[in-house]
């Protein structure tokens, strides 16, 4: 089943077509990788697949919905959640209060609520607190969880985002460059991690620089080139294709110039 | 220390402090209060008018503090309520209660509609909104002499009360005030460790972030702006009860200034922070009054080395100690 459908989406930035008419499917289950160049245009693709930037044209079908234009709140609600290149936690906030926001989406309750706190929102709240514990124990954050984000190494932050992302329960995880800035060492804690994700039921859809990643974690990859999709297929095939190889590396005289 | 180690061990000291340091500012700020009940006189006069600061401040606590968004015009919601109140019982003959009622319902009126169409821009549109709405205010204040009295004011409001009963003394006054403060803090405090206060903070921290997690950020702004609007009237009623007059200088500029001096000095996003706050700014230039000429220079200098060395409050401090530096 196609749990994510891109028909000819596109967005232009003045004269700059940085999404060109791309058409994708993701299907459910495994995870998907969006490699290219920089500047190719992932980033802008991730802005609208999430809904932070509107396309100028195209549609996004979600599990069966068009969620094109929507504010990136309503798509979340949908079940579609991303992270960001540059983690964006709750600084201040502890490690385990950041996963409890993250649990927003599938709970209720407004001030009435918060000033009265009925038996059932007790009870929530002690599942919501039970959910960010489980989820700090699946990245390896559990005796973290009550130090600020900010004091968490950039390792963690990534891991504590995926957490509370996690807490969604999305159908579709976003990465937008998870392994960005990380070691080996980390990196190969990240790969372990999403395909654990993975296995648990949840689509994932990741834009990535770092190869060694793409090609441990992928089950497929898309590769984009100046706004267009130029390949698709298993991460052995895309690596061989010339005109990946072309698009990284430039033609042969470019290479050596 | 020596004497503790007969009573507590010593490794035990730092756990016992670190549970007992959190209360350490409400302790201060009853025993402040328990001290002006004892004494009575002028220091009652001075806690009252703190009190009801603490009230206003706790409400700008949320929006600014939680919420992380800026307002220099709260105290037009205070104006509106508090002159609400004081036409509604002393021209027209109303009981506190309803024109209180009548004066929040008109500053949340005003609240919905000056924030629900800045609070959907990016940038500083609200602060800018609400400094207008403030400005506003009190010209009309000045201006509408028919109903407010202009520059003159209002007098003979009388006090807080129902039917017959009425709160007239001052120490009845200032447990008054104290429980109003309670009750304003424990919503607060409430409101904070709930989904919708994890919702402000999280808008605090990283506005995109909220909304990649499904927070409606227009929406949570919006409440978090009425709330605050809400305690603001609620300070402006209890205000004009109180002292029994208003005039258009009393809810002026100089109300947010104070306010946002007692915010930042007692600790903004922090529980105790509002009351610490509005309680040691109104007592500061008693404090130094003994000073005479150099009284302003005393108290602009301890709020320059507050804020140098306790940049998080006075309500911050408790966490300065050992002990609680582990984390």
């Amino acid at each position: 089943m196609t749990l994510l459908k891109l028909e000819r989406v596109t967005r232009r930035f003045g004269g700059l077509l940085a999404v060109d008419a791309i058409d994708l499917n993701v299907e459910q289950g495994g995870v998907t990788a969006i490699i290219g160049p920089n500047g190719a245009g992932k980033t802008t693709l991730f802005h609208l697949i999430s809904g932070f930037q509107t396309p100028n044209g195209g549609r996004i079908v979600f599990d069966g919905q068009d969620i094109t234009g929507l504010p990136p709140d309503r798509i979340a609600a949908h079940g579609l959640i991303r992270t960001f290149q540059l983690v964006q936690l709750f600084r201040d906030l502890s490690a385990i209060e950041n996963v409890k926001v993250g649990c927003h989406l599938r709970t209720r309750g407004g001030i009435v609520t918060a000033l009265i706190r009925p038996k059932s929102a007790r009870q929530t709240e002690a599942e919501v607190d039970a959910t960010a514990r489980e989820l700090l124990a699946f990245v390896g954050l559990a005796d973290h969880g009550a130090l600020p984000a900010s004091a968490l190494t950039y390792g963690q932050q990534r891991l504590l985002e995926i957490a509370r992302a996690l807490a969604v329960r999305p159908k579709l995880l976003l990465l937008d460059e998870p392994a960005a800035g990380l070691n080996a060492e980390e990196t190969k804690l990240l790969s372990a991690t999403i395909r654990k994700i993975v296995t648990q039921g949840t689509t994932v859809l990741l834009i990535e620089h770092d190869m060694t990643l793409v090609m441990n974690t992928a089950d497929k990859v898309a590769v984009l080139d100046f706004g267009a999709k130029i390949a698709e297929g298993t991460p052995r095939s895309v690596r061989d294709d010339p005109a990946v190889i072309a698009a990284y590396l430039g033609t042969a005289e470019a290479a050596r110039a | 220390m020596p004497t503790s180690r007969s009573i507590i061990s010593p490794e035990r000291l730092p756990a016992l402090a670190q549970a007992l340091t959190p209360t350490l500012p409400w302790v201060i700020a009853a025993a402040i209060l328990g001290y002006a009940f004892v004494v009575g006189g002028y220091l009652v006069t001075v806690l009252s008018f703190a009190l009801i600061y603490a009230v206003f401040v706790t409400g700008l606590n949320l929006f600014m503090g939680y919420a992380g968004q800026v307002t220099f015009g709260h105290n037009a919601f205070a104006a509106l309520s508090g002159y609400a109140s004081a036409v509604l019982t002393s021209s027209y003959g109303w009981q506190p209660l309803g024109a209180f009622v009548a004066g929040m319902a008109l500053a949340l009126a005003v609240a919905l509609l000056v924030g629900y169409p800045t609070l959907r821009l990016k940038g500083h549109y609200l602060a800018m909104a609400t400094l207008a709405i403030g400005l506003i205010v009190y010209e009309v204040a000045v201006q509408w002499q028919a109903v407010t009295g202009g520059y003159m004011g209002i007098s003979g409001i009388p006090p807080v009360g129902i039917g017959r009963f009425e709160i007239v003394s001052d120490r009845a006054q200032l447990t008054f005030l104290a429980l109003m403060v309670v009750l304003a803090t424990w919503s607060a405090i409430r409101l904070r460790s709930s989904r919708f206060g994890r919702a402000l903070v999280a808008i605090a921290g990283s506005e995109d972030a909220a909304r990649a997690l499904g927070i409606d950020v227009a929406h949570y702004k919006l409440m978090a702006f009425l709330i605050s609007a809400a305690y603001a009237a609620l300070a402006g009623s209890l205000f004009v009860h109180v002292v029994g007059f208003v005039s258009p200088e009393v809810f002026g500029l100089h109300m947010v200034v104070l306010a946002f001096t007692m915010l930042y000095v007692g600790g903004i996003g922090t529980a105790a922070g509002p009351l610490i706050g509005a309680v040691i700014i109104s007592l500061l230039p008693e404090t130094f009054r003994a000073l005479k000429d150099y009284q302003d220079l005393a108290y602009g200098a301890g709020l320059i080395l507050l804020l140098i060395y306790a940049p998080k409050g006075l309500a911050s401090l408790a966490e300065l100690l050992p002990g609680r530096r582990r984390s």
